[in-house]
């Protein structure tokens, strides 16, 4: 079979299935392309090696019952992985290497699929377009010289350029829907509390949100079917009744109410959006969706409360990269000078504007105004939500409000940066699942994303919409393989 | 509450200053396993022997609230009649050290687990209660060892994430004295609950300590200064003393006390400052992202109320009406459970009055002596209650059992056993003490004379003359009714 790395995740489960397609057949022509791709600089780390070894032991014994029977996969190196390199695409973590498996990966590894290697993101997943990373810019494959997104912008990058047939990001604030969006493929947040915690490098506790990255919806689905588990190792994890999302899934999503909040029309929106959002409406509609107007009053606060709520966390997260334990250590005079040099060489500059924003907000005399305050908000935007979700199942809105930028473009304007977040940031607040599929290209031909934000644990519905808009939009990524040595 | 004679006060050039202190107790909850993980908590392991991925802070690793260590925090508030509070809060109190792995330590800020509740003391003039503020869950930190090099620092984390209680104290102790009374029966409750093993030495309690001065009869307080982490009650008195008199020899001249942490050097008995309010820490206290808010129901209340065993002030209530013991003989018997306990298996086959008097005489001097705890003691509580039984039924007299008592101290033997066989039993036959008797008159004529004009003192000289002669085997009482009718 020659295009193997053409076939979506479900062609290959298949394939392997009926045993048209071997796990080391599939798995060496993923990793030949990778090999062949390193220009895009979506790998920090390559197992590929053990890869194939362990693409060969499957196939001795192929278990065919599994979800991802002998499919080998990638994933965002801020997942811990058992022996492998984990850095979270920073320098302090430039030789870490855990003993021990996060539980999404796992559960990945238990349904029988084989590590590839770790996939670049932003500096401990702080950063919209992957330039954060202490290994370097990751280049879409959509156009070069062109961002990924982020902060899981490896992750985009390898599967629109399918270098691996699926991938797993995380998302605080929209690094899984942003890149999503900006390369041209599917991404799901699922609800907090969905996918463990455990062995994630954690940026924002009260945000982060491990979920998958896809070519497609099915795909997408499946792949969340295998990694939202109930985790007692999660304080947060929720034991919910979780759904077969991918047998589950249909394109009948007749009479279900869709809300279109006003609110997300921002000021100086380029014209591109608002029309592909009008296109997105008239989708709905096509799939017998019902459209309804609605108001989310709070909208205008979501960025400032997330640029409050998320450094507050992360500063008081990021404290254990001290340099005594494990990672990079700087010697210095005494243990404060140690400290101090660990922590100004080992951390990028945005990592260290977010931990300084998180220490001021959390300082005495200033957590009132601003943590706190913070929080009320936070309560308010959720408000805004359960408040719209009387009225309707699910709502519409574009996933970001540009399509990719350059490498360099934004990187001394950090506010710029941030506004990117501007659609995704809310959910993430509330806590709600959040889809982004590919909807159209603007002139540059830079794919769009649309985004459809659900009620908590109703993961089912949102992938159903998706399901079926997907088809009516008929999306197809325009990827001409120029960066392929 | 009662002031009398035993008030604390310091004088300085005709003003009299009471020193008011607050104590916030850190005391280490008994536990297999630590607060957030499952690592053990043994005492003496070698160092980083017991530490988990969780504990030393890696990457990924997120905290599990052991149920285990919320319900020993629940019966401590209940023992310390408290109000439970049904929701609480885990907060982060960040700051950086070396032997804090995850640069913050997990402890409740603004909703502790327990909240206001009472200790009563026993103090010579009387009962006095001391409010207790709040108590609350935290981790321990590590340890760092500065002294096995000279250059680097050791660190052992054995004890990072072991689950603390710290039960704050309102301001309600006036003397070192009532410190003293007031840990010991904070450590007596927590023992009698099995929350908190009490044991200094190995650092399972340990406190800081609050000191201010004012001028007797003020209602305003001064301003406190904290001593951190003293880890004996004496240390404790020692600092409390020197601390309230370097505060009233600053006011008395003329200068203001700086509100800061001090440090007691137990060397030089002093307190050091060690930082200024200035210079204090900014801990950034939130609420812990990684966890959410602890809720316990009535119900899980309710059945850790049932686990409740009968509490010191409870025991000592009755002890005193149904043995009729005296409060004080009552305080000392249940200032610790293995003693009350001990009392309790001693009357249950012999006399109260009696079992009382030998535990807390004899008992506790021969362990005292030998430095040991009741729970070592070498006689045990069925053979004592054996000789007190022989010593009810006249077989042995008062004295013969100190002796018995002495030689059942170096190994626990049947006190029946000794008297047989060392031939100790009491001679209550008359007729051979009326012999003896006689035999004594007659050798002593001139002195019993003396004794029949008058000089009744004499009479203790017979008494005595014929215990001498019966090698302290006459029966005392028989002794005395025969000598009488015979003088």
């Amino acid at each position: 079979m020659s295009d193997i790395t053409k076939q979506s995740l479900s062609e290959l489960v298949e394939n392997i299935k009926g045993k048209k397609l071997s796990s080391r057949e599939v798995t060496k022509a993923f990793v030949e392309r990778s090999e062949k791709s390193k220009e895009l600089n979506a790998y920090i780390t390559e197992d590929y090696v053990n890869a194939l070894n362990k693409a060969k032991t499957f196939d001795e014994k192929p278990n065919l019952d599994l979800k991802l029977p002998g499919i080998p996969m990638a994933v965002k190196d801020l997942f811990c992985t058992k022996d492998l390199r984990t850095t979270a695409g920073s320098k302090i973590l430039n030789n870490f290497v855990p003993t021990y498996e996060s539980t999404v990966t796992q559960n990945i590894w238990n349904e029988g699929a084989i590590l590839m290697g770790k996939l670049n993101c932003d500096e401990f997943a702080m950063g919209s377009s992957n330039e954060t990373s202490f290994f370097g810019n990751v280049q879409n494959p959509i156009d070069k010289n062109l961002v990924p997104g982020g902060s899981s912008g490896g992750s985009s990058s390898a599967v629109a350029a399918q270098l691996t047939p699926i991938t797993i990001g995380t998302d605080t604030g929209g690094s899984i829907r942003q890149p999503a969006s900006f390369t041209g493929t599917v991404g799901l947040k699922p609800t907090y509390g969905s996918c463990s915690r455990y062995g994630i490098v954690a940026f924002a506790s009260s945000l982060d949100q491990a979920g998958p990255m896809a070519q497609n919806v099915k795909d997408c689905a499946l792949l969340q079917e295998v990694i939202s588990t109930y985790d007692e190792k999660d304080s947060t994890s929720i034991d919910f009744k979780r759904n077969e999302y991918s047998k589950e899934l249909t394109k009948d999503i007749k009479g279900k109410k869709i809300g279109i909040p006003k609110e997300y029309r921002v000021d100086g929106m380029p014209k591109e959006i608002e029309d592909l959002w009008k296109k997105g409406i008239e989708y709905a509609k096509d799939c017998g969706a019902e459209i309804i107007d609605i108001s989310l009053p709070h909208t205008n606060y979501a960025l400032p409360t997330y640029y409050i709520v998320a450094p507050a966390e992360a500063s008081s997260n990021l404290a254990r990269y001290d340099g005594v334990k494990y990672g990079f250590r700087a010697e210095g005079e005494n243990l404060i000078d140690m400290y101090e040099k660990t922590r100004s060489e080992g951390f990028g500059a945005e990592v260290q504007r977010r931990i300084m924003i998180g220490t001021y907000v959390l300082s005495s005399g200033y957590y009132d105004a601003y943590y706190l305050k913070a929080q009320k908000v936070r309560k308010l935007i959720k408000k805004d939500f359960d408040d719209a979700y009387k009225k309707v199942d699910a709502i519409l809105t574009p996933s970001t409000p540009s399509s990719a930028f350059k490498i360099g473009e934004k990187t001394n304007d950090p506010v710029s940066m941030y506004l990117n977040d501007i659609f995704t940031v809310p959910v993430n607040l509330a806590g709600l699942p959040g889809i982004s599929i590919p909807a159209g290209h603007d002139a540059k031909g830079y794919p769009l994303g649309l985004q459809i934000i659900g009620k908590a644990f109703d993961e089912q519905n949102i992938l159903n919409i998706a399901y079926a808009m997907e088809e009516k939009i008929n999306f197809k990524n325009n990827i001409t393989d120029w960066w392929i040595e | 509450m009662s002031k009398s004679k035993s008030e604390y006060l310091i004088n300085r050039n005709d003003n009299q200053y009471e020193v008011v202190i607050g104590l916030e107790v850190h005391a280490q909850v008994t536990s297999e396993s630590k607060l957030f993980s499952t690592s053990a908590t043994k005492f003496g392991a070698e160092p980083n022997t017991q530490v988990s991925l969780v504990d030393a802070a890696f990457p990924g690793m997120l905290p599990v609230i052991n149920e285990y260590c919320v319900k020993q925090a629940i019966k401590t508030g209940i023992g310390l009649k408290a109000k439970i509070n049904k929701r609480s809060v885990f907060d982060r109190k960040n700051y950086f050290y070396a032997d804090l792995p995850q640069g913050y330590q997990i402890s409740q800020f603004k909703d502790p687990i327990v909240g206001e509740g009472k200790v009563i003391l026993d103090m010579p003039d009387g009962q006095k209660e001391v409010g207790i503020e709040r108590l609350h869950l935290e981790q321990d930190a590590g340890k760092s060892i500065h002294d096995l090099d000279p250059k680097n620092t050791f660190v052992d984390l054995n004890r990072s994430g072991v689950a603390l209680m710290e039960i704050v104290s309102k301001p309600d102790l006036r003397s070192p004295d009532e410190v003293n009374a007031y840990i010991k029966k904070l450590r007596s409750i927590m023992r009698y609950l099995g929350t908190c093993d009490g044991n200094m030495q190995e650092g399972s309690l340990r406190a800081d300590v609050n000191v201010s001065v004012r001028k007797k009869g003020s209602k305003e307080f001064g301003t406190r200064c904290e001593i951190k982490n003293v880890n004996s009650i004496k240390f404790m008195q020692m600092a409390i003393e020197y601390e309230a008199n370097r505060q009233v020899d600053l006011i008395e001249d003329g200068q203001t006390i700086d509100q800061e942490t001090r440090l007691f050097d137990t060397k030089k008995n002093e307190t050091r400052s060690m930082r200024s309010k200035e210079d204090a820490h900014d801990y950034r206290y939130f609420p812990d992202p990684d966890l959410l808010p602890l809720e316990v129901s009535d119900d899980f209340i309710e059945n850790l109320k049932s686990e409740i065993p009968e509490l010191p002030d409870e025991k000592k209530k009755r002890f005193i009406e149904k043995f009729k013991l005296s409060p004080y003989e009552a305080n000392i018997l249940v200032s610790d459970i293995e003693t009350s306990n001990y009392f309790e298996n001693v009357i249950k086959k012999s006399d109260v009055k009696l079992a009382t008097n030998w535990i807390i005489g004899e008992l506790f001097a021969a362990l005292n002596e030998k430095n040991l705890e009741i729970t070592e003691s070498p006689i045990s509580p069925g053979n004592l209650s054996k000789l007190i039984n022989l010593i009810k039924d006249g077989t042995i007299s008062g004295k013969i059992a100190k002796t018995v008592f002495e030689q059942m101290m170096e190994g626990d033997k049947d006190p029946q056993k000794i008297v047989e066989e060392k031939g100790l039993k009491q001679e209550s036959d008359p007729k051979a003490l009326e012999a003896l008797i006689d035999k004594v008159i007659d050798d002593n004529r001139d002195k019993a004379t003396e004794y029949k004009s008058g000089k009744v003192k004499l009479f203790g000289f017979f008494v005595g003359q014929v215990m001498k002669v019966s090698g302290g085997k006459a029966n005392p009482q028989l002794v005395n009714e025969i000598l009488k009718k015979k003088l």
